[in-house]
């Protein structure tokens, strides 16, 4: 047995840890929330010529040809520095719904150019408040033309090409690639409780769309790949929890009250080692995830959605407690802690909200596999 | 990322798969498997005799105790093959319940402090399950604070060397059927409460030892008061020296947390298919959206700690030293199993407060519920769990400690207010 990452992926992850620290410290992040830019063009270029990109994608593709255990090393970094980069919605979602189900041209057109950071990609698939299901879709495709409203979507401000979810002719749930650039395409930015992330809204009127995968097979395409991107995910949340909470730690060690370090009275220390417990289990859950992923296993449903829901449990926890443990300081915009707590409740959305994650666990665990989680 | 064994490991699998296959009490399996947290485990026969029939059978087989060295009855056994046994294992290894504090706690004790020749008497009898030990540790005044123990070992005036030793104990499992039990007292309480203490090991059966079954809130009486009433031990059963008595405790409390990979339950799979059964308006209760949350989040907690074990495995399996995260193990498990049982009940509605043990369910989770509260306390409270956490894992400082450097004697008790 070896659930845990090989050593030539944790030097992957040293090496990714050291770029980060140096390419994106807190100031880099700030940067994004205070300034025009809606991501880091200088981090995301760097991190294309890394090769980390398209870790995942096929060397034939331009990509690394690696595995996603790499891309879940990755993950967990970009999660821990915050970095404000455009990486789940073009890398864990666009580029994967072309490897999933791209015809052979749409791979070769668009795969290499996601992987060199030339072009980014999204997934638009909400349209507005409420839990998405396939009865709330009403974009729709005819004679090749898109026409509807989706947000928010992740990144749409800055993509090039998202992956829409429409209907077709017929009214069956089908996937679309769309140039943003087109005519027919206009997009507005959209202010949000995270703003180190861009996030959109996209009007479709008449825009052009070309077919992605199988038409009326939409909804399991995405099912499939939102499955995938939830790991990956979840290890970014992961990484969050963890940098919250040593944050916290630091914290505690160092501020001073009642002439000792505020670590040293229980009511601190036990919020401290409850975040440590959450971010355990999440970190066990999310290797049990990654090795669904790698696997090809059959229990990847059930192991995407336990690592979603625990590590989406465990960077919220953390984030609101370090917060906590840094007192009136913590709500400072000064202090770095509101920015794990904006990211924290905006990546606890990303994909469906939490809620639809556990209910998703819950029915795939009844449907199926009970004991694969038991 | 694997859960493959290794060509030696699968192996090993095969070979104690045959043996437990080929040997186990089959006919005490159904039985075995039904009993959930909280519930008695063997009912159609003695359960002590049945553990010490099943413990005995492996040391015959070379398969009791199996990291302890030989000479000692154990297997000289890696540790990675350890844990595959307790995999193979399965629903009987709750046969030798009995013998977890001693083969756990009071073996590795004896192992690190006694002399060779007490080593080679008290150990194969114990890995054997011949004998059982007992812990002595907690009493009515001290149990977080352990240190804190008032049971007195004054040397003998007669020039015996022997001990005389008076005072109580509490919290005992197991005492009123062991065989020996591991004791710590207090030598000396004119120097601060960590200095003054002594260890030793003793017969159960020494007169001015008695042992009375605490009633508990479950109606179960698994722990018990151990009175000692001017009890002689000889000096040659001390382990340690005179005051090093903290620091021989110590070997006995991290052994306590080293069970690894033994895959505390938190009860999710008995509410698992209990929700798959019960209904609400009609509709399995695992369609409902507030269960399912629920659920979920129970779920994950029941996967994590399993997958957390696996990691320690995986770190075993290396030939590494798993890292601290069991430390996580019985905190969750406990908690978990409270507030699931509390749920089980609400879904079954008003009848939810009916304990039938004749019921589809057992009243497994009404055991649970009745239960559930000591694992939260025993073997490290869950707030000694968080400091423990806090201070050996991450580091944070201890406590101020007012009585660290008080004479035990002057130290302020509930009985005993500072003036």
């Amino acid at each position: 047995m070896n659930l845990d990452f090989s050593d030539e992926q944790k030097q992957l992850r040293d090496q990714i840890r050291r770029f980060l620290g140096e390419k994106c410290p807190s100031s880099a992040v700030r940067a994004v929330l205070e300034g025009p830019e809606s991501y880091d063009k200088g981090l995301y270029r760097g991190l294309a010529e890394m090769g980390v990109l398209g870790a995942a994608i096929p060397e034939e593709f331009g990509g690394s040809g690696l595995t996603h255990l790499e891309l879940c090393v990755v993950a967990e970094e970009l999660g821990r520095a915050l970095a404000p980069v455009p990486v789940s919605s073009s890398i864990y979602l666009a580029a994967e719904f072309l490897i999933q189900a791209g015809t052979p041209r749409q791979k070769a057109l668009w795969l290499p150019r996601l992987a060199a950071g030339g072009s980014i990609g999204t997934f638009a698939m909400s349209e507005g408040q409420g839990r998405t299901t396939p009865a709330r879709i009403s974009a729709r495709v005819e004679g090749g033309k898109l026409t509807g409203v989706k947000f928010p979507v992740a990144d749409g401000d800055v993509a090039d090409l998202a992956v829409v979810a429409a209907r077709d002719e017929q009214g069956r749930l089908s996937l679309y690639l769309v140039e943003l650039a087109a005519a027919g395409v206009r997009r507005e930015a959209l202010e949000s409780i995270d703003p180190t992330r861009g996030q959109a809204r996209l009007v479709f009127d008449r825009a052009p769309a070309e077919l992605l995968g199988t038409k009326g097979d939409g909804w399991h395409i995405a099912s499939q790949v939102l499955d995938r991107a939830a790991v990956l995910m979840a290890f970014e949340q992961l990484g969050g929890a963890d940098r919250a909470l040593e944050m916290a730690r630091d914290y505690a060690l160092e501020r001073m009250a009642f002439g000792r370090p505020i670590g040293s009275f229980q009511a601190i220390k036990h919020i401290l080692a409850d975040m440590y417990v959450s971010a355990t289990l999440a970190r066990s859950n999310c290797y049990y995830g990654a090795w669904a992923l790698v696997s090809g296993a059959a229990e990847l449903p059930v192991a995407a959605a336990t690592a979603r829901v625990s590590a989406t449990t465990a960077f919220q926890h953390c984030a609101k407690n370090n917060i906590q443990v840094h007192g009136g300081m913590g709500f400072t915009w000064a202090f770095d802690c509101h920015l794990f707590y904006r990211r924290s409740n905006a990546l606890a959305l990303a994909l469906g909200s939490q809620s639809t994650w556990e209910s998703l666990l819950i029915e795939r665990m009844s449907a199926g596999n009970a004991e694969t989680a038991a | 990322m694997d859960f493959e064994d290794t060509v030696e490991e699968a192996a090993f699998r095969t070979q104690v798969r045959a043996w437990i296959d080929a040997n186990a009490p089959k006919h005490l399996e159904e039985e075995l498997k039904r009993a959930s947290f909280g519930s008695n485990g063997v009912v159609s026969e003695d359960p002590i005799a049945a553990g010490k029939a099943w413990q005995k059978k492996k040391a015959e087989a070379g398969w009791a105790c199996l990291h302890w060295p030989k000479e000692y009855g154990g297997a000289a056994r890696t540790p990675i093959e350890r844990v595959i046994w307790g995999q193979e294992e399965g629903a009987y290894a709750a046969l030798t319940g009995v013998f977890t504090i001693g083969h756990g706690m009071c073996g590795p004790t004896v192992m690190s402090w006694a002399s060779e020749e007490h080593k080679r008497k008290l150990l194969p009898p114990l890995a054997s399950g011949e004998h059982i030990w007992c812990q002595l540790f907690s009493e009515p005044a001290s149990g977080s604070d352990l240190a804190g123990l008032r049971t007195r070992a004054v040397k003998a005036d007669d020039g015996s060397g022997d001990w005389i030793v008076n005072g109580q104990k509490i919290w005992t499992s197991g005492a009123q059927y062991s065989d020996w039990g591991l004791l710590i007292t207090r030598t000396n309480p004119d120097v601060p409460k960590h200095k003054g203490l002594t260890m030793f090991f003793l017969d159960m059966k020494s007169p001015g030892v008695e042992v009375r079954p605490i009633k508990q809130v479950n109606g179960q009486s698994s722990f018990n008061e151990v009175y000692f009433t001017d009890v002689r031990i000889p000096d040659s059963q001390r382990l340690g020296d005179v005051g090093q008595g903290w620091e021989v405790s110590l070997t006995t409390l991290m052994n306590e947390r080293l069970s690894i990979g033994s895959g505390m339950s938190t009860g999710f799979p008995e509410l698992f298919r209990f929700c798959m059964d019960a209904e609400i308006d009609g509709r399995p209760a695992v369609e409902d959206s507030a269960v399912r949350s629920r659920l979920a989040q129970i779920a994950v907690r029941q996967s994590g700690l399993k997958y957390t074990g696996m990691r320690a495995i995986s770190a075993l399996s290396k030939g590494e030293t798993p890292g601290p995260e069991n430390s996580i193990g019985k905190l969750v498990a406990g908690a978990t199993m409270q507030d699931l049982s509390m749920f089980a009940l609400d879904l079954q509605g008003e009848a939810g407060v009916i304990w039938d043990e004749d019921s589809p369910q057992q009243g497994r989770f009404q055991a649970m519920l009745m239960r559930s509260p000591a694992t939260r306390i025993e073997g490290g409270s869950d707030e000694i769990l968080r400091n423990i956490i806090g201070e050996r894992v991450l580091g944070l400082p201890g406590d101020i400690r007012v009585d660290k450097d008080v004479p035990f004697k002057d130290i302020p008790t509930s009985g005993r207010k500072k003036k």
